[in-house]
């Protein structure tokens, strides 16, 4: 990077910050010249139309847009529902979807599970800020950071050569075969899901430790003083008490890893059968020029969040009229 | 959403009633929890090394001379002592070909993330204003809509929406190069606006729920007082508006930051315009060996989100609350 290239990104960003301010400011100054009759429609047109024309045009026009292309081949011509049997045929699709099933399956039960039973354990025990803080702390790191977290973790050295993989180090201690997990299907996959689980679990941690110390304590000493072992105060009092909160959890994790692209991306690109919806729409669109392909791909993803959303949206509902 | 995510008290309708017994039944349970808690705690500590000990291998590795990262693990630093700087110099300012310069792609990522909060803070501020305080037809309608475009994965836009940019946008950009050669023809513009659209939907909506909160009669008597609409805006509205802002722009700078889909797709992937992520990403997969430079890599891109994380972990944790739905 030289100094011109430097001063050319400095000078980007400022002009970039000023023209919108100053777009912005023109717009507010005339708008109060406007003449009286209709200001307030010119009013509502200034505040409300950025947002509406870059939407219509940046989202609503190009999710239709797609939805056209997900019926044509790679030279924009009709071919009906190609792609999507390709899809449903191919074997290497089949296994992409096969693993997205499996991730959406895995990932969001047991990151909550862990994140719940954790949550319930430091509850209210000395320094559970920063017992908090260790684990939610995956949650600011990027997936591409996480991802190179992980490949460390599970590095390969062939032969007599120390490992430097802790993954690998550990069966060694055990005088086991160091294994190339990353290449190695179908256990890779199962990897790369545990870094998913790694990021996600600090999320359902915070959420349920929230929603635990919401169950009042009176319903858990009403249920002391009848004698209930911990167990049972937790599946009968805080589990029932904490149900919205973990509906919120395992949907928005869901949700989430139906979308993971760059933990795949990062670890694997795709290979040794690890690919997913989102990685395969990015691989077809735009590696292969297989725009139709692509385009079936973000359909699918699209079909599959779709009723997650409105139940997370439904449930959501429900919890504001309770309050 | 509550102001205590992470360090909540005790609610306070629980308070009043306890006090008088707390004494009695604390000190009993505080003797039962002892009792019970001793495999939960040892689980606790388990499950918090497990998932704090890769990050710390990563990090310490990254202060260990090359030679020692590739033919020791990180857990034998003590028998095998060494401490460098060096892995941070060379990813950083090293200007060989073959080095990372992550310098470039760290302003890149500055770069993209500050307009790309901004903006969509600006333009969403805006319209949930409108929708909060503005009565006109459709207004419910519309808003339904908005929200509802959540839903949309961004992966639907993709495809349509870069061969716009490459229609529309492009000459443009090849004019302002023109005009000032300083300025590379692949510039920032098309991630900040992918980055702006993709935004919208869930900061109209979030703002709009804390904006339209704002007591009717402060607004009513301004506009009484012969305010318009854009100094209400401007004077009341932002600064009672504050606390939501920050909370979102807190999420949305870290998105952006953390960010490797639409950088992929939107920036070329030259040292121009590429974030630090796509870097990342790329340096993984042709150097996937060179731990001396990945490790340190990794963490030159942490260390923006990790600060921001534990400086704002209150207003992060909520805008995280708020803005799980996202993508």
């Amino acid at each position: 990077m030289t100094t011109a290239d430097l001063l050319g990104k400095i000078i980007q960003v400022v002009a970039a910050l000023a023209a919108f301010s100053l777009v912005i400011g023109l717009v507010l100054f005339l708008i109060d010249k406007a003449p009286k009759r209709g200001r307030d429609y010119w009013q509502l047109a200034f505040f409300l139309l950025p947002a509406l024309i870059l939407l219509a045009v940046g989202l609503i026009y190009p999710a239709f847009r797609t939805s056209l292309l997900a019926f044509s081949n790679s030279s924009g011509e009709w071919v009906g529902g190609e792609n999507f049997v390709w899809m449903f045929t191919q074997p290497a699709a089949l296994i992409t979807l096969g693993n997205t099933v499996i991730w959406v399956v895995v990932v969001p039960i047991l990151s909550t599970a862990i994140g719940l039973a954790y949550a319930l354990f430091i509850d209210k025990s000395r320094g559970e800020k920063y017992f908090k803080a260790l684990v939610f702390m995956p949650m600011a790191i990027s997936f591409v950071g996480a991802g190179i977290i992980w490949r460390f973790v599970y590095d390969y050295k062939s032969g007599d050569s120390a490992q430097i993989g802790l993954l690998n180090q550990i069966l060694v201690w055990f005088g086991a075969e160091p294994v190339q997990w990353l290449q190695t299907s179908p256990i890779n996959t199962f990897l790369l899901i545990v870094v998913m689980i790694w990021i996600q679990t600090g999320f359902a941690m915070v959420i349920c430790s929230a929603a635990i110390k919401g169950v009042p304590t009176e319903q858990i000493e009403a249920a002391q003083l009848d004698g209930t072992n911990p167990w049972q105060r937790f599946t009968n009092v805080t589990l029932p008490g904490i149900r919205g909160s973990l509906v919120v959890v395992i949907t928005t994790i869901s949700i989430a890893t139906l979308k993971v692209f760059d933990i795949v991306r990062t670890m694997t690109a795709g290979n040794f059968d690890t690919s997913v919806i989102a990685n395969e729409m990015y691989t077809q669109a735009f590696r292969a020029g297989e725009q139709g392909r692509g385009a079936a791909l973000a359909i699918v993803l699209f079909l599959l969040v779709l009723p997650i959303v409105i139940y997370n949206v439904r449930v959501l509902r429900q919890q504001r009229e309770i309050r | 959403m509550s102001d205590n995510v992470v360090d909540l008290p005790i609610p306070g309708t629980a308070k009043g009633k306890a006090d008088s017994t707390a004494e009695v039944v604390g000190k009993a349970s505080r003797v039962k929890r002892r009792l019970t808690s001793r495999t939960a705690t040892a689980v606790a500590l388990v499950i918090a090394v497990l998932w704090t000990l890769p990050t710390f291998g990563l990090f310490i590795s990254s202060f260990r001379p090359a030679g020692l990262i590739s033919t020791t693990g990180w857990w034998t630093i003590f028998q095998n002592p060494g401490f460098t700087l060096a892995n941070y110099q060379e990813v950083l300012f090293s200007t060989s070909q073959s080095s990372p310069q992550l310098g470039a792609y760290f302003v890149n990522s500055l770069a993209i993330a500050i307009p790309a909060t901004l903006f969509p803070l600006v333009i969403a501020a805006m319209a949930a204003y409108a929708f909060a305080w503005i009565k006109f037809k459709w207004s419910g309608a519309l808003f339904v809509l908005i929200f509802a475009l959540q839903i949309v994965p961004l992966q639907l836009a993709l495809i349509p929406l870069l061969q716009m940019f490459t229609q529309f946008l492009r000459p443009g950009q090849i004019w302002i190069h023109e005009l000032i050669p300083m300025i590379p023809e692949q510039g920032y513009l098309p991630v900040w606006i992918a980055h702006t659209i993709f935004a919208l939907p869930l900061a109209i909506f979030l703002l709009h729920n804390f904006i339209s909160e704002i007591p009717g009669e402060v607004i009513e008597a301004a506009r009484v007082d012969g305010a318009s609409h854009g100094q209400v805006f401007f004077r009341i509205v932002l600064p009672l508006a504050v606390p939501a802002l920050a909370s979102f722009a807190i999420f949305q700078f870290l998105w952006v930051w953390n960010d490797l889909l639409v950088a992929l797709i939107f920036s070329g992937g030259t040292q121009d315009v590429a974030p630090l992520t796509q870097r990342l990403a790329e340096l993984t997969g042709t150097r996937g060996q060179d731990w001396q430079r990945l490790t340190a890599a990794a963490f030159v891109s942490l260390v923006v989100p990790l600060i921001v994380f534990f400086s704002l972990q209150r207003y992060f944790v909520r805008g995280l609350l708020a803005g799980s739905t996202k993508g």
